[in-house]
């Protein structure tokens, strides 16, 4: 496959497949100068796709776990994992994409999480004959595995997306089956960020909720969508028991200190013991292969701090 | 108002130009030519550059010296013709739109920090755009369906409308605008809209508040041919009122009264003024989003360089305006290449630097 990363030597002849309107096939007219003038042509008809796009991390990570690495030609900017991801060009933010940067990695594929855009972007990208396929996100274990089955599929490779999937679903019953050392709900705050003092908490609708849940959980917080601004007396009245955090990138979302010693959640359960759990936001909040893992790191450090 | 009077209030503006700035109408005319030619340089320019590897002059020669454009691969076609060709066309039309707005607003309010904001035109559109962004997919859903993607640019044109009319409407009485009074009226109802649109902002989810602070920093990679189709239309329309304008506004930076006193109808003029730089901030800010400083630095440059006669000013700032847009957008797509930076960012960066250079220029040579 290396003769086809040697874009810049290769004459392209873009032809639309006439079996399957949703297939296109880029086909790669290969010259490959040996001594004398000896050209050959190539066309790899067993892999349709050779150029892929994700956006959305959880989708890199899933073709990273299929060992698809070599057939990613771009990611977008929430693909953050594995550390390899960093050596592929970033075509932009998921919603923010623009439509010349993904085509200049000369992609035959965009495989994009729901919520991909703008629609103009998509259009466009549509209209240059490239294939886009949209995998729906829900924080759900359930979606973990579609995502996966989508990928699998999309890349030609089910059978090894069905492998994985299974073990996934293994991994995420035995996550989800392991109970916590006591039967009471802990309720946990999810706390994205402590702005100027403020607490930016999640609520329903969330990946952190979801992961909460899953974890045997209870949200701290309820009664809102999204991730929302919460005075001091919501906090002081949800009585949190753990306050879940994201690895901080930089300073701005506080230290440990700073957050357990908030005049609001310093008078909680979670303030006066101490009890602060960090993850990386990915690992957290990707609902990915990974995120079976995820579950029972959340569920055993929620144990480790005992009452 | 008739012609002739339009014609007698251009007449004594006219001489007393001459005698204040000799020699300004030649070198204006010399201004606004390189102008035309850095344009058509910057556009050529432009267009080869990208994040694709699209070589412009090699697809010309091409096309010109195969006889048929079938050896261009439909690829690059594309890129040139449907992503930077409508972003060329988009960069101008809004550039040329931001630039003369604020050239016009800042002879109407005799406020050299007029710009597209004083009337109405951001607060407005912004309002427009984040109701779209937050209520699309429940309050006006059906309105969504059945605009599509022209929902949030439709929404934005309105409100920036709406908003500008209902401005012009507090600060007349009696048949009269007043310039302070728009002003004043200006600052309190952009409070009161920023707060609705931070009521708008509260309800929205987190992807929406990455759409809305996207949309807040402008970017013209949505440029379709429709889209330029429908904001050209309106920019074009607004702009053939220009040349009226032009001796009227020279005629009232004497102030109100000696603007009457030449014959000018200062009402129907500020009414016109308002309304035509409405409709094309509107239009421009409703596709592309918040762009800033372009309608205040282009206007004070060529000010500095031409005089204030707007007869030159106008067409002179539609040309630097749509050459700086357009170089800022060339900018924000290779910079970070294949991602984008929004346009808003690059225009700020090089506008508010060269804005304090201009305001310290300034103190200083009154000090001296």
């Amino acid at each position: 496959m290396n003769v086809i990363k040697q874009r810049a030597n290769h004459s392209r002849l873009l032809s639309l497949g006439n079996d399957l309107i949703a297939y296109c096939m880029l086909l790669l007219l290969s010259a490959i100068v040996a001594t004398g003038a000896a050209n050959r042509v190539m066309a790899d008809e067993a892999r349709p796709y050779e150029r892929v796009v994700t956006i959305g991390g959880s989708l890199t990570e899933i073709v990273y776990a299929l060992g698809e690495q070599e057939r990613l030609a771009g990611r977008d900017t929430t693909s953050v994992y594995p550390q390899a991801v960093f050596g592929v060009p970033d075509v932009g933010y998921i919603r923010q994409l623009s439509p010349e940067g993904v085509l200049s990695v000369n992609p035959d594929l965009i495989l994009a999480l729901e919520g991909a855009g703008p629609p103009e972007t998509i259009d466009t990208l549509k209209e240059a004959g490239l294939s886009i396929i949209t995998v729906p996100e829900r924080y759900t274990a359930d979606n973990i595995i579609e995502k996966i089955k989508a990928v699998g599929e999309a890349l030609g490779v089910s059978q090894k997306a069905e492998a994985l999937a299974e073990e996934t679903q293994e991994r995420l019953d035995l996550a989800l089956g392991a109970n916590g050392q006591d039967g009471s709900e802990r309720k946990v705050l999810f706390v994205l960020s402590l702005r100027s003092g403020k607490v930016l908490a999640a609520g329903n609708s969330t990946a952190a909720n979801s992961m909460i849940g899953l974890a045997g959980a209870e949200n701290a917080i309820t009664g809102f969508d999204g991730y929302k601004q919460v005075s001091d007396e919501a906090v002081i009245t949800a009585q949190p028991d753990v306050v879940l955090m994201m690895n901080s990138r930089g300073n701005h979302s506080g230290s440990d200190t700073e957050i357990l010693t908030h005049p609001a959640i310093v008078s909680t359960p979670a303030g006066k013991n101490g009890h602060l759990v960090r993850m990386d936001g990915l690992f957290l909040l990707g609902f990915g292969p990974r995120t079976a893992d995820a579950i029972g790191e959340l569920k055993s450090s929620f144990d480790k701090l005992g009452r | 108002m008739t012609t002739a009077s339009i014609q007698n209030g251009k007449l004594p503006v006219k001489t007393v130009h001459k005698r204040r700035n000799g020699g300004r109408a030649g070198l204006a005319k010399l201004v606004i030519t390189m102008l035309v030619l850095l344009y058509v340089l910057v556009s050529l320019v432009t267009l080869g550059i990208g994040a694709a590897d699209v070589s412009i002059t090699q697809m010309a020669m091409d096309w010109l010296f195969s006889g048929n454009g079938e050896a261009i691969s439909p690829r690059d076609k594309l890129i040139l013709f449907e992503i930077r060709l409508p972003r060329l066309f988009l960069g101008t039309l809004i550039g040329a739109a931001l630039a003369v707005s604020g050239a016009v607003l800042q002879s109407l309010f005799r406020n050299p920090l007029a710009d597209p904001g004083i009337i109405g035109v951001s607060a407005g559109a912004s309002l427009g755009a984040v109701a779209t962004i937050v209520l699309g997919g429940t309050f006006l859903g059906s309105f969504v369906t059945v605009l599509g993607v022209f929902s949030l640019p439709v929404m934005a044109f309105f409100g920036a409308l709406m908003i500008t009319i209902l401005l012009h409407r507090i600060a007349t009485r009696d048949g009269k605008t007043s310039i302070v009074t728009m002003l004043l009226a200006g600052i309190a109802l952009q409070a009161f809209v920023m707060a609705i649109t931070g009521i708008l902002i509260f309800m929205a989810d987190d992807q929406q508040l990455r759409d809305l602070t996207f949309w807040g920093l402008g970017s013209l990679a949505g440029a379709t041919w429709s889209k330029i189709g429908a904001s050209g239309l309106i920019i074009l329309v607004s702009f053939c009122t220009l040349p009226l304008l032009a001796n009227a506004l020279n005629a009232l930076s004497f102030g109100e009264a000696s603007a009457f006193h030449m014959g000018v109808d200062v009402q129907r003029i500020k009414t016109i003024a308002v309304c035509a730089t409405a409709a094309a901030t509107g239009a421009a800010v409703a596709v592309s989003g918040g762009i800033g400083f372009v309608g205040i630095v282009v206007p004070h440059l060529l000010r500095l360089a031409i005089g204030p006669d707007n007869r030159y000013l106008l067409p002179a700032s539609a040309l630097l305006g749509a050459v700086l847009l357009i170089c800022a957008d060339a900018v924000a797509r290779v910079i970070v290449a294949p991602a984008e930076l929004p346009i808003g960012i690059i225009t700020a960066l090089i506008g508010a630097p060269f804005f304090l250079w201009l305001l310290l220029k300034r103190r200083g040579l009154l000090l001296s």
